[in-house]
């Protein structure tokens, strides 16, 4: 892998990283669309919390891991619901970029280059004739 | 109580459908792993980690739509599919949905199969198929790649509310008399909506990857090298 992907990479992840860690607090709370079409039949007062009236919603039951440490993302433990939830934004971010990472890295084919060059250079042409040489990579 | 993403909770289902549906959803991974194999090198592994963590990262972001009270997120079958190719799309899909179910406690684990097949599965499906037809027909321009991503990130999200609708059928837990068809037609409402902002932002950020990696997206790759072959070899060795 090339500096150039490194640092999209990098900078895709921080892009990520800030959409979960600050910009999630802004996220609009209200019941989204599958919830909101399970809630019809029933009333439901501000909290969107049902009050009356007979609708799917209603057999919903607990989550399995409901007591998990970062359920309804946020961080047990933390009081500052802002922190809260972006701190378990951020480590939903590094979670699931690390089990990507990881799998997708296990799962790739090797011993072949990519069909286009990488960054459009002609370099890593000539691995295909080297047959299993895996150019430009570290780890 | 606070609800956070369009994922199905337990008891929405019932046991049974939802086995089925678990089944059925590791089979077509596994079939998404054979095939995607095929499309994940050195390059492409690294890019499909960072999508996955990217369409976790906007999936908290819920965004109110038009009608007062409900609001909606990405599910990010298209993007994945513009971005990685539909078999390590579905994957990066399925990643996302099982970190949210183990360790958010977001969309019950029973139900994983049922959400994977939507918004996995189905969702990614029918946007790759949208975004083949679409490249074909329309100008090589940034402006056809934006329409192309921004009807398939919609209709994908409309495509996978039926899924849903579909399941319902089969095993929901309230009997609904005859009013399947308002179920449908009130989850197929609601998400136009947010399959509305599914299309603005998968279009912002395909367009903006095409503008500063082009040869990272992988819609555009059969673009870049026409003479690409058209038949895989299986021996791997090209």
């Amino acid at each position: 892998m090339k500096n150039r992907s490194w640092a999209f990479l990098a900078g895709g992840l921080l892009v990520a990283l800030l959409l979960a860690g600050v910009v999630s607090n802004y996220a609009s709370s209200h019941p989204d669309g599958l919830d909101s079409s399970l809630l019809k039949g029933c009333t439901v007062d501000a909290d969107d919390t049902i009050v009356g009236g007979s609708c799917p919603a209603q057999q919903a039951k607990d989550h399995e891991l409901g007591d998990s440490p970062l359920a309804d993302y946020g961080v047990r433990g933390v009081e500052n619901s802002f922190l809260s939830t972006g701190l378990s934004g951020v480590l939903g971010v590094l979670v699931t970029f690390a089990i990507g990472l990881g799998g997708f890295w296990l799962l790739r084919r090797r011993g072949t280059t990519p069909a286009t060059g990488d960054d459009g250079t002609s370099a890593e042409g000539d691995a295909v004739t080297a047959g299993r040489g895996r150019t430009g990579t570290s780890d | 109580m606070e609800t956070l993403a369009m994922h199905i909770s337990n008891g929405i289902i019932n046991g049974p459908v939802a086995a089925i549906f678990a089944a059925l959803a590791l089979v077509a991974l596994t079939y998404c792993v054979l095939r995607g194999r095929r499309d994940l090198d050195d390059r492409l592994a690294p890019m499909a980690g960072l999508v996955a963590a990217f369409i976790f990262a906007v999936q908290m972001l819920n965004f109110p739509i038009f009608t007062a009270g409900v609001s909606g997120h990405l599910l990010g079958g298209a993007l994945a599919a513009m971005l990685v190719g539909p078999w390590v799309g579905a994957l990066c899909v399925a990643v996302v949905l099982v970190v949210q179910a183990l360790v958010f406690g977001d969309g019950g684990v029973a139900m994983l199969g049922l959400n994977i097949t939507n918004m996995a599965l189905l969702g990614t499906a029918a946007a790759y198929l949208l975004i083949a037809l679409l490249l074909r027909v329309l100008p090589r321009t940034r402006a056809g790649l934006a329409v192309t991503a921004f009807v398939a990130a919609t209709l994908s999200v409309v495509v996978a509310s039926q899924g849903f609708v579909v399941e319902y059928w089969l095993g929901g837990t309230t009997d609904l008399g005859n009013n399947l068809a308002g179920l449908a037609g009130t989850m197929a409402g609601v998400h136009v909506l947010i399959g509305i902002g599914e299309g603005l932002i998968t279009a912002t950020t395909v367009l903006t990857v095409a503008k500063v990696r082009p040869d990272l997206v992988y819609a555009l790759r059969s673009r870049r090298t026409p003479t690409t072959p058209a038949v895989p070899v299986s021996g791997g060795v090209r």
